[in-house]
């Protein structure tokens, strides 16, 4: 937790853009951060939202959590449509048409809508240079549709399309590294955030809505009905895919790196597996080479950290 | 209150069937789905807050004289709260 | 003052877009499209259109694109063809469903495979049933004066639909034609300027795109139904206003030498300026032939298309595309499906030509009529012919 979490919640902003009523799965860690994303977002904001779990919680018609204009139309197009909600407001602007009123624009999307299907349009509105921020909110599969596997899978997990058994640990590909193809696009800002560090959400979500041109996070959504845990755990087993190294939280500004969640000494990657029922099925050999993996690509972004701050003395 | 959709016509639509009450979802109770309920107990609670940041249903608010408190029309009881609390002022009750 | 001009169509249809002084354009470039957009870009560059234009990396995204500039209240303009109309599919119900008033040049064409860059109307008989408003320009002007059309019929109030104009793949975008182009002023006299009523705006939230359960699923289609139904009388009215203004009248279906006419052909697009001239001449001959020109394709004009074949006792029907393993054309189709209910209806004998670039001659439209004929009396097994092919 930050340190100084015990003292602020209170200075947060009180209003709820994302109403209650909505119709997630109890322990729900992609409402969560949806919620406290909304917080840092304040009200002259414009939602576009893929299809996925949030679009299907809380907008059954005629009743909407949304209270900040939100609009959404397929899978795959969040980018593209936010691209044109972004154009046609400058335009407008411009014309004389609208209000010279600053209204952020925000994308959202799952991982397979962002790591997958969504991936072209994504890559073209980063590439246009829209002065936008894609928020993507990852709970590692399909969820929506039933747990199936994506490209945001990561190792060892079983899904209902990747399932574990006699041949099969289940997924066998490693995460896409999709915050690493964001920043590939040489776009102003890149992060990662997790809801169990809300201030640290907060706060990116804040400076990439601020960040002129397109900005980047990405965040872990802990999924109790796709993960198999408990729902009072979402925010604990966010707290452990830190803490051990599996997600680590930092940001790329103009391409430097810096860890905003400094962890000085990882904890081991099973105290994070073994809440999970989703990776029940690994052997200690599979833990071990889980924990490998872990270990270099912690060390990669260190060095990448250790980098940009040469660059920046 | 927004007619349930059971009950619109089809006149009844705006265009592209557009919804203009916002946030109009908090009519509907999710608080039914719950097995379990969190219970505060005022004496250990700090006022900190961190409960209502970490609900997922953004239903925790402070009462009158500050304590956090569920709104149960829509806790749906994951325990979230209960787990996260620093001062271990909340426990979850199963529901009857 | 408005001048008749030579101008390649596509070209014409790029100056229509910059008199309506659209806000966005979103586009991918695919032949025969290209010029249209090209222009756009260069009018933009130029400073002589002020929009935003978006160069996205796909038709998917351009239609995607589109959806978002209108949904804030921006006039949006796209262009397409063939695969690239294919690949925006899905992205098509969403416009029309949404009630996002774009508009939309779509240069025919034919669809892979085999790949062919050139014109039919495979494209369009695809995206027949996405909820569109689909018109068919015949000539440079009528694309032209279209366009412009278009931008008013889909901004009307009582509209509020997106509309495709269909102009045939190189057999029209790519021809030199002398066209009247408007005056910027005499413009706006006709068309307005874009107030959309329900946008996305922080100052009033509202919730576009929701998640329709199957308690209100066919009430959302009843309304987009009774919308789309609907709209023909503002087109009507629009087509009025615009013919009181500039002299050049529409209508939903144009009789041309039907006086009289047993035997009528009916064709769409470009095609029918090529059929005219068969039909002149085998009228010259003394036969009793006519034809008619289908330009409002959705919502279909079932009342007028009754009223232009009522007298006659064959009507052959020209497809530019095939359904496959099914009745033939699918224009065919539905003209017979129109006409089934009625006690006094003509034989409707349909052909499928004209695929693929595949040129018709005004002989070749003399060999239909004629072959028609033959059919209309000797009775035929098939469902169809098609014209031209080697066998």
């Amino acid at each position: 937790m930050e340190k100084y979490a015990v003292f602020v919640p209170k200075l947060i902003a009180k209003r709820e853009s994302f109403a209650p009523g909505h119709r997630a799965c109890v322990g729900c860690g992609e409402a969560l951060a949806v919620r406290q994303a909304c917080k840092a977002l304040g009200r002259d904001a414009i939602i576009v939202n893929a299809t996925g779990c949030m679009e299907v919680i809380a907008t059954p018609i005629p009743y909407t959590s949304w209270r900040l204009p939100w609009i959404h139309t397929l899978f795959e197009n969040a980018a593209a449509t936010a691209s044109g909600v972004e154009a046609g407001l400058k335009a407008m602007v411009r014309k004389g048409k609208r209000p010279a009123k600053e209204i952020r624009v925000v994308a959202m999307a799952g991982d397979g809508g962002t790591s997958d299907i969504g991936l072209q349009a994504l890559s073209g509105a980063l590439e246009r240079g829209h002065d936008f921020l894609y928020i993507c909110f990852d709970n590692e599969a399909y969820m929506n549709t039933g747990i199936q596997r994506s490209s945001a899978t990561p190792y060892g997990a079983s899904t209902t399309t990747a399932p574990a058994g006699k041949l099969s640990i289940g997924q066998v590909t490693w995460k896409k590294n999709m915050p690493a193809i964001a920043a590939a696009h040489d776009i102003p800002y890149v992060a990662t955030a997790c809801p169990s560090y809300p201030f640290d959400l907060m706060a990116k979500v804040e400076k990439g809505v601020s960040t002129p041109g397109p900005a980047y996070i990405h965040i872990l959504s802990v999924c109790p009905t796709g993960w198999r845990c408990a729902p009072d755990l979402t925010v604990r087993i966010g707290r452990l895919a830190v803490e051990t190294g599996i997600f680590p939280l930092y940001e790329i500004e103009n391409g430097k790196y810096k860890l905003t969640i400094d962890v000085p000494q990882l904890r081991p990657v099973r105290d994070y597996l073994k809440l999970q029922g989703r990776f029940r099925h690994l052997s200690e050999e599979k833990v071990l080479e889980i924990q490998n993996r872990v270990n270099v690509d912690y060390a990669r972004l260190k060095e990448k950290v250790a980098c940009s701050q040469k660059l920046n003395s | 209150m927004t007619k349930p959709g059971g009950e619109l016509t089809w006149k009844d639509l705006e265009i592209g069937a557009v919804m203009t009450e916002p946030g109009n979802a908090s009519q509907y109770q999710t608080g039914d789905w719950r097995t379990q309920r969190p219970v505060h107990e005022h004496s250990r609670c700090i006022k900190c807050g961190l409960c209502a940041i970490f609900c997922p249903e953004g239903c925790i608010e402070p009462n009158e004289e500050g304590f956090f408190e569920a709104n149960l029309f829509y806790c749906k009881g994951c325990g979230i709260c209960a787990r996260e609390c620093w001062t271990k002022a909340i426990t979850m009750v199963e529901e009857e | 003052m408005t001048q008749r001009v030579g101008i390649e169509v596509s070209r014409s249809i790029a100056i229509a877009v910059k008199l309506a002084n659209v806000d966005v354009v979103s586009a991918y470039p695919i032949t025969p499209q290209t010029h249209i957009v090209e222009d756009i870009s260069e009018l933009v560059a130029n400073g002589e259109l002020d929009a935003s234009y978006i160069p996205v990396e796909s038709e998917h995204s351009a239609m995607s694109a589109c959806l978002g500039a209108s949904a804030v209240g921006a006039r949006t303009f796209t262009a397409t063809a063939g695969q690239g109309l294919e690949l925006m599919h899905e992205v098509l119900y969403v416009a029309s469903f949404m009630r996002l008033p774009i508009v939309m040049a779509v240069a025919d064409r034919a669809l892979s495979a085999p790949i062919s860059i050139w014109g039919d109307h495979s494209d369009v008989m695809a995206v027949r049933d996405t909820g569109w408003i689909q018109i068919f320009a015949a000539n440079g002007q009528e694309t032209f004066d279209n366009v412009l059309c278009a931008f008013r019929i889909a901004e009307d109030r009582r509209v509020l639909l997106p509309v495709m104009i269909h102009l045939d793949g190189f057999q029209l975008t790519h021809v030199i034609e002398p066209i009247y182009i408007l005056e910027s002023s005499e413009v706006d006299k006709f068309l307005p300027p874009h107030e959309y009523p329900l946008p996305l705006d922080p100052d009033r939230p509202i919730t576009m795109g929701g998640l329709a359960p199957p308690n209100i699923y066919t009430e959302t289609k009843k309304a987009q139904q009774v919308n789309l139904t609907a709209a023909k009388e503002v087109i009507l009215q629009a087509w009025k206003e615009f013919g009181d203004i500039f002299g050049r009248y529409y209508s939903p279906v144009e009789s041309y030498r039907c006086e009289g006419a047993k035997v009528i052909l009916l064709a769409m697009g470009s095609f029918s300026e090529t059929a005219m001239s068969a039909v002149d001449s085998m009228r010259e001959e003394g036969k009793e032939v006519g034809l008619i020109k289908l330009c409002l394709w959705r919502p279909f004009p079932f009342a007028e298309l009754r009223q232009a074949v009522k007298d006659a006792d064959t009507l052959l029907v020209l497809d530019r595309a095939l359904s496959f393993g099914g009745p033939g054309g699918p224009v065919a189709s539905e003209i017979r499906s129109a006409l089934y209910g009625l006690d006094k209806r003509p034989k409707v004998i349909g052909f499928v030509g004209g695929l693929g670039g595949r040129v018709i001659s005004p002989s070749g439209f003399r060999e239909i009529i004629n072959r028609g004929i033959e059919i209309s009396q000797a009775g035929s097994e098939q469902e169809f012919e098609m014209f031209g092919v080697r066998e």
